[in-house]
């Protein structure tokens, strides 16, 4: 029972963080379709401006801990914003090419990375609360799997206020659903990009702090392990939809737990389960059928 | 005669690669309804489209005196552009109020007369526009267009698969929208034609084979059945 | 079994005098531009044989002389992701698959040869017979099921699949592939012909017949009806379908065809590199790939080749590059980025999708026809 308690508990944290680099990467595919392959870097910079925080101000209060969480988001922000105004921008409409200049930033900025913060990776601190555990139903759940969670949903929480409540939310539902009719209404839906890619990656910034303390340690490679297991997580739950983002998050990782504590083959099983998804349903769990 | 509101010269457009307009040329006056008659597939659709640089279009376009082909779909529209697309095109995922709001452009949107005109969307301004009759995802649309002040007026078959009862409650909408603004309507109905239109322009395989007088048009049924081929029979296919 | 970029050497620039005119007999007829072509790529080939033979020297470009073992090591190393950049160009450039996966097929040749000459007494031919059906099984039923999906989707399940085939590598299954550490080549079936350093001239040409039958099995396909209805599916997959075409049959047969070879190219890899390294099987290794084929030009075959074997060449020097004195001298801002090959790559292949349309290709393609016409201008002007 203890067992099972950990793993679902510990599988929930996982796919908190699938979840905050997989929201971006569906809200941008939705309203853009642009696939995002500089996504796992907007994490990675997120996760080393929060160490770098953390290691000049000092680890274990849970101010600077507050404080990393927020410079992680706002760098994971800007490098997003950026990328959308320089790179993504120029190449309005034509996807291919989006996707390739994606690919290229992703594969020179690990490179820089690399050569900034070396290959290794660098273990991390953070406050002591975060490296105890807390028994649940009698097993001792890593404190961090709860911080990750309730981050996941508040950032959840955030993006649906935000999208229900506000213009800017309006106008990307829609141009989800129809983005040339978006223009149609008089609406320059540009804006709109660029607000998604830093929603994005702050998203996935503040998951790249969160992940640093989930795995104890950064590294250049932190962002490109998760985002493939994103990929698979905005397919399963259908491109586009967010609702379908979380609930394949908590799905795939959960599983992943499972399968890797009782058979050793977590990664296989998930794209197992990519794979039977696309045959029953090819659109994906949540994803509106083409 | 005065200035003509929208001036439109060597308009050509393609859509994947392919010309769908091939070489449009008319102008539509500063008042009253231009109806836009041809048979299915012709282009219309893609004119209309092309008017407003939802494709791939050259040629030169003129709204009251400003050339306005170059400009992207946006900024077109807030010159004062508004337009009902075919097949009503609603946000199905949002609500009727979300999809008025989000179509709100002028500072003092006139809520009012888009409430006078259709009282049915404000009873269902919470409901998904996804799940409303096609009647009511027509005013939808016809609504969003309404709200703003617009110089222009650009309609795409807005009553297509509608029930006639319904045809004639958007006839209405067209015809008091008319009063403040002039309209470029794509229309198969000749009934609403000859209700609203004062001009007409014929358009076939992506080019105007004839502009003039609505009513003129109307009288002469073998020049309707010559311009537009056997009505009846095209609707059937 | 022709190279094109020797026919663009031969044949492209036009000598104003003797430029295109209707019926100049100076005119390259579609017929004589073929006989160029094959007469071109055969003088390449051979140029390209003959080079252990010969001592050419290209500073800056190569290590050393053509006959030393280590400049002949880095070429064969060229012309094999020459061949494979070719395979993937089968499926990006011919077919408009955006495969995020081809890696996993390549991974197969290395790792399942290294792995059958492990553990089995096969000699060398069988044991790769064995291990190009083994490939073909696996692209079958990947591509069966990553085909039901479409565009970026179909990129994302192709990547997922590559992941897996990572995953089990680095699992180490019954210490099948060494995990991390890779596998070594077990050489005892191996003949002796292809072992050792002395041999490299060997591998070189090996590496050079793997290319030209690549190109070859390309072009055939791309010039087969399957070839045609793949390419149409890309341009208008609606319309394959309404004239009755099959473009899941189509698309899935060309997906396989580029597997197969991306596993026959695996294959020689290993015996040239005589061993298997996890990062063959890496998602950022089919990035590489990618970027090869867009550097050369998406759509053209020997723009692939160019690009695979230029992005080699290139990844070599920028390394030794990185390790030179001159770069450690420099100030951080410079040195860190500088030092990083990849660096250095992703940001040229950002450039070359915003600025260079078509990449190489496409470049000498927009000059050669600005000389061709603006040759042609001069001469009317002179008949006028
Ligand atoms: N998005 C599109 N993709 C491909 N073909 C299109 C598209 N839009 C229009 N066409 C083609 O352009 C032609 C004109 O279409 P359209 O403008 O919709 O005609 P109409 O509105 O007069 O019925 C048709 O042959 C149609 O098939
Ligand atoms: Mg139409």
């Amino acid at each position: 029972m203890s067992t099972i308690v950990l793993l679902l508990i510990t599988g929930l944290g996982l796919g908190a963080l699938y979840f905050l680099v997989a929201s971006g990467l569906s809200l941008i595919y939705g309203l853009m379709g642009v696939l995002n392959f500089a996504h796992g870097s907007f994490l990675t910079l997120g996760a080393f401006a929060g160490w770098e925080v953390a290691r000049r101000l000092g680890a274990d209060s849970w101010g600077i801990f507050g404080l990393a969480l927020v410079v992680g988001a706002a760098v994971g922000a800007a490098f997003a914003a950026l990328t959308e105004l320089l790179l993504v921008r120029r190449l309005y409409e034509r996807h291919i090419e989006q996707v390739l200049v994606t690919v290229g930033l992703a594969l020179a900025t690990v490179a820089l990375f690399e050569g900034t913060w070396g290959s290794d990776p660098e273990f991390i601190e953070g406050p002591a609360w975060l490296r105890s555990t807390t028994d649940v139903a009698g097993a001792p759940i890593p404190n961090d799997r709860f911080l990750a969670i309730g981050a996941a949903v508040l950032v959840l929480v955030g993006i649906v206020l935000f999208l229900r409540y506000t213009r800017f939310g309006l106008i990307i539902r829609a141009g989800v659903e129809n983005r040339a009719m978006v223009t149609a209404l008089g609406i320059d839906v540009r804006k709109a990009f660029t607000l998604v890619f830093a929603v994005g990656g702050a998203a996935a910034g503040l998951g790249g702090v969160l992940a640093s303390q989930y795995f104890g340690y950064v590294s250049p490679h932190l962002g490109a392990h998760l985002l493939i297991f994103a990929f698979i997580v905005t397919v399963i739950g259908g491109l586009g939809s967010l609702t379908g983002a979380a609930v394949a998050a908590v799905l795939v990782a959960v599983l992943q737990q499972f399968a890797n504590y009782y058979w050793g083959v977590g990664d296989l099983v998930v794209v197992l389960l990519l794979a039977l998804v696309l045959l029953v349903r090819p659109s994906g769990l949540l994803g509106r059928s083409a | 005669m005065t200035e003509p509101i929208l001036r439109v010269r060597n308009l050509r457009a393609t859509v994947a690669g392919q010309q769908v307009v091939e070489d449009v040329t008319f102008d539509v006056p500063a008042t009253g309804v231009t109806a836009v008659l041809g048979r299915n597939g012709v282009g219309k659709t893609s004119t209309l489209k092309a008017l407003l640089g939802l494709y791939d279009r050259t040629g030169e376009v003129t709204l009251a005196g400003e050339r306005i082909d170059r400009l992207s779909t946006d900024r077109i529209v807030r010159r004062g552009v508004g337009y009902v697309p075919e097949d009503r095109e609603v946000f199905a995922g949002l609500t009727v109020a979300e999809n008025l709001r989000l179509a709100e452009r002028d500072a003092s949107p006139r809520r009012e007369l888009v409430a006078d005109l259709f009282p049915d969307l404000v009873k269902r301004s919470a409901q998904r526009a996804g799940t409303l009759s096609g009647g009511q995802q027509q005013m939808v649309s016809l609504a969003r267009a309404l709200l703003n002040d617009n110089r222009l007026l650009l309609v795409d078959e807005p009553t297509k698969g509608l029930a006639p009862k319904i045809v004639t409650e958007v006839a209405t909408a067209l015809a008091e929208a008319a009063a403040s603004a002039p309209v470029l309507l794509v229309e198969q109905n000749l009934e609403v034609i000859s209700r609203l239109a004062t001009t007409v322009v014929v358009i076939d395989a992506g080019r105007v084979v004839h502009t003039g007088d609505a009513a003129e048009l109307l009288d002469d049924p073998d020049r309707i059945q010559r311009l537009l081929g056997v009505h009846t029979s095209e609707n059937a296919a | 079994m022709t190279s094109q970029p020797t026919t663009q050497q031969t044949s492209t620039p036009p000598d104003r005098a003797t430029a295109p005119l209707p019926h100049d007999e100076n005119v390259p007829t579609p017929a004589r531009r073929r006989w160029l072509m094959l007469a071109g790529g055969f003088a390449l080939v051979v140029l390209l044989a003959c080079l252990p033979l010969l001592a050419i020297s290209l500073p800056g470009v190569l290590p050393g002389p053509t006959y030393t073992p280590g400049t002949l090591q880095v070429l064969a190393l060229a012309l094999l992701v020459g061949a494979l950049a070719l395979s993937y160009h089968l499926l990006f450039g011919v077919a408009g698959l955006l495969s995020f996966g081809h890696a996993l097929y390549f991974a197969v040749g290395v790792y399942g040869l290294a792995i059958v000459l492990d553990r089995t007494d096969l000699p060398l031919l069988p044991a790769a017979c064995v291990v190009l059906v083994g490939g073909i099984v696996v692209a079958h039923v990947v591509g069966a099921i990553s085909l039901r999906v479409t565009g970026i989707s179909f990129a994302m399940v192709t990547l997922a699949f590559a992941q897996a085939g990572n995953v089990l590598v680095r699992r180490n299954p019954a210490g099948a592939t060494g995990g991390e550490e890779g596998l070594a080549l077990d050489t005892t079936h191996v003949p002796d012909a292809l072992v050792g350093v002395m041999n490299t001239r060997n591998l070189y040409w090996l590496a050079l017949v793997v290319l030209v039958v690549v190109y070859a099995v390309v072009l055939w396909v791309e010039r087969s009806r399957a070839g045609h209805v793949a390419a149409a599916t890309r341009e208008n997959e609606m319309r394959v379908r309404v004239v009755g075409g099959r473009p899941y049959l189509v698309k899935l047969l060309v997906f396989v065809v580029a597997a197969t070879l991306a596993t026959a190219v695996g294959m020689a890899y290993l015996l040239l590199q005589s061993g298997a390294v996890p990062r063959v099987t890496s998602a950022d290794f089919t990035l590489t790939l990618l970027v090869m084929v867009v550097l050369g030009g998406v759509g053209s075959r020997w723009g692939a080749v160019v690009g695979g074997v230029l992005y080699t060449l290139l990844d070599q020097r920028l390394g030794a590059l990185a390790a030179s004195e001159a770069i450690a001298g420099l100030p951080s801002v410079l040195r860190v980025p500088l030092s990083e090959p990849l660096f250095i790559l992703g940001t040229l292949f950002i450039l070359v999708v915003l600025f260079l349309p078509g990449g190489i290709a496409g470049a000498a393609q927009r000059l050669s026809h600005r000389r061709r016409r603006e040759g042609a201008r001069d001469l009317m002007e002179e008949s006028a």
